[in-house]
């Protein structure tokens, strides 16, 4: 049997995260990843560093979500240091237009609630189709206006995926691929996992599983109610720079391509796509900005979100089970600098952190709890 | 500009047709790919990457690899490999992304 001090469930932005955060303390961590049939969301995602919106309901999450952004530009460099991967981190702030009177009131409606949440301290501007259009050039005529806020930004989600993946090695985290856990139960002091015929004990265990975090954590005894979300993806030509600015439906990457998405399904575990809704993003991206009607799309993907039933992370510690964590969260991008930075120490039990209380289990009724 | 072929035709074509590369006329054999007319007539150079500049040609000649990118008739950004020839084109060097702003004035207007 192989033996770790922590042994991390899940080798996607979420694990790794964290397995870079406590590798910057000093930890010995092992990281145990699927193979490449797994559903990764950290392969789908769109790259937004997003802010406005999120916490809709629970302002903590607009807190946790405001201080992720703002510790990026350290996490970032961080990385590069570690790495010399350029992750291409923007923050210029972002814009989700409108195609709608009834989306503008929406959107306006919820930021309202955040800045007074928030206790005034939430910037954003809601801009009507004149104030838009002279502040992104190039948007179509039937976009009625558009909520703009200096807090979001974005990054190329695969260069961090890469740059993670290779910042962990650097610190001394064993990434063992291929590995899909089948069993995890509590032993003396610790923990026992069983993946792929082979066995690993380890001290502590956190499961950053995404989607699998459901099954793993009922063998410890823990219900926890995530489910999938598809979206799909399309990509374009490359094409140079025109789009300055991320939106919600449309990003141009560091590399010139577009990518147009933003769609919700349930979809159960297919994580693929359909011609009915990559026409329907296609059809909005235009509306949005015409001139990609004249472009090419290059390839499609579908992905899966990790949705917890209130749409908030999770992150439990776990009372029965000393030593066990859970993570789960479907913005692995925009929190990826506090899983690294600011959870993993919390993880370590290096700091008793209070922001982290208000994503615990315990926000889930009994009944919400044993629903699914 | 054409050198000598890296690629020999298993047997001479039966027909040719004109197409224009970089300005300069050239016969090639009708019926194939621009791809495979461009290999066949000795270019070894189709685009210069829109990420870092590095030169490319026709590589994987199943719509995958995008080293051939080209230009033709005034389009930017087309796959070499999945266009048949015809007669008459003018196939530019795709250098580069492909500009949506330029030749767009109506739009840029607005």
């Amino acid at each position: 049997m192989q033996k770790t001090d922590v042994m991390i469930v899940g080798g996607g932005l979420v694990g790794l995260s964290i397995a870079y955060g406590m590798a910057l303390l000093g930890r010995q961590v092992s990281v145990l990843d699927e193979g490449d049939d797994a559903l990764r969301a950290a392969r789908g995602n769109f790259g937004l560093l997003w802010v406005q919106g999120k916490g809709y309901g629970m302002s903590a999450y607009a807190q946790w979500t405001r201080e992720a952004v703002a510790l990026w530009p350290r996490f970032a460099t961080a990385l590069q240091a570690d790495t010399g991967i350029d992750l291409h981190l923007r923050q210029p702030g972002g814009f989700q237009l409108c195609l709608s009177d009834e989306e503008m009131a929406e959107e306006s409606r919820r930021l309202l609630w955040l800045r007074d949440a928030m206790h005034g301290d939430y910037p954003f501007e809601l801009l009507d189709a004149e104030q838009l259009r002279v502040r992104l050039p190039g948007v179509g005529p039937t976009v009625v206006g558009a909520c703009y806020s200096p807090m979001d930004g974005h990054i190329n989600p695969l260069k961090l995926l890469r740059s993670l993946y290779t910042a962990c090695r650097v610190r001394g985290v064993n990434i063992i691929n291929g590995h899909r856990v089948s069993g995890i139960a509590q032993c003396a002091g610790g923990f026992e996992l069983a993946a792929a015929g082979q066995r690993w004990y380890a001290g502590r265990v956190v499961l950053a599983a995404g989607l699998g975090n459901r099954e793993l954590g009922a063998q410890l005894d823990m219900d926890i109610p995530v489910s999938p979300n598809r979206g799909q993806i399309l990509v374009t030509e490359r094409l140079k720079p025109f789009l300055h600015y991320p939106t919600t439906y449309v990003r141009q990457t560091d590399e010139g391509t577009v990518q147009l998405g933003d769609s919700h399904e349930s979809a159960g575990l297919d994580d693929g796509t359909g011609s009915q809704v990559m026409a329907t993003i296609a059809a909005r991206a235009v509306r949005c900005f015409p001139r990609l009607g004249q472009v090419r799309l290059v390839r499609a993907w579908g992905a899966l979100r990790v949705m917890s039933q209130d749409g908030y992370p999770i992150y439990e510690a776990s009372r029965t089970c000393p030593g066990a964590v859970v993570v789960s969260c479907h913005s692995g991008v925009t929190l990826a600098a506090m899983h690294a930075l600011r959870l993993a120490p919390w993880i370590d039990g290096e700091r008793d952190d209070p922001a982290v209380s208000a994503f615990s289990l315990e926000r889930f009724s009994p009944e919400v709890r044993h629903a699914g | 500009m054409p050198v000598e072929p890296l690629f020999r035709a298993l047997s001479p074509a039966k027909n040719t047709v004109r197409i224009e590369f970089e300005g300069a006329s050239l016969a090639v054999p009708a019926g194939v790919s621009l791809a495979a007319a461009l290999l066949a007539s000795g270019v070894t150079r189709t685009r210069e990457s829109a990420v870092n500049g590095r030169s490319g040609a026709p590589f994987c000649m199943m719509g995958v690899c995008f080293e051939c990118l080209v230009e033709v008739d005034g389009q930017a950004n087309c796959q070499a490999c999945l266009l048949p020839v015809r007669a008459g084109m003018r196939v530019h060097r795709q250098r580069g992304a492909r500009d949506l702003l330029a030749g767009d004035q109506e739009m840029a207007d607005e």
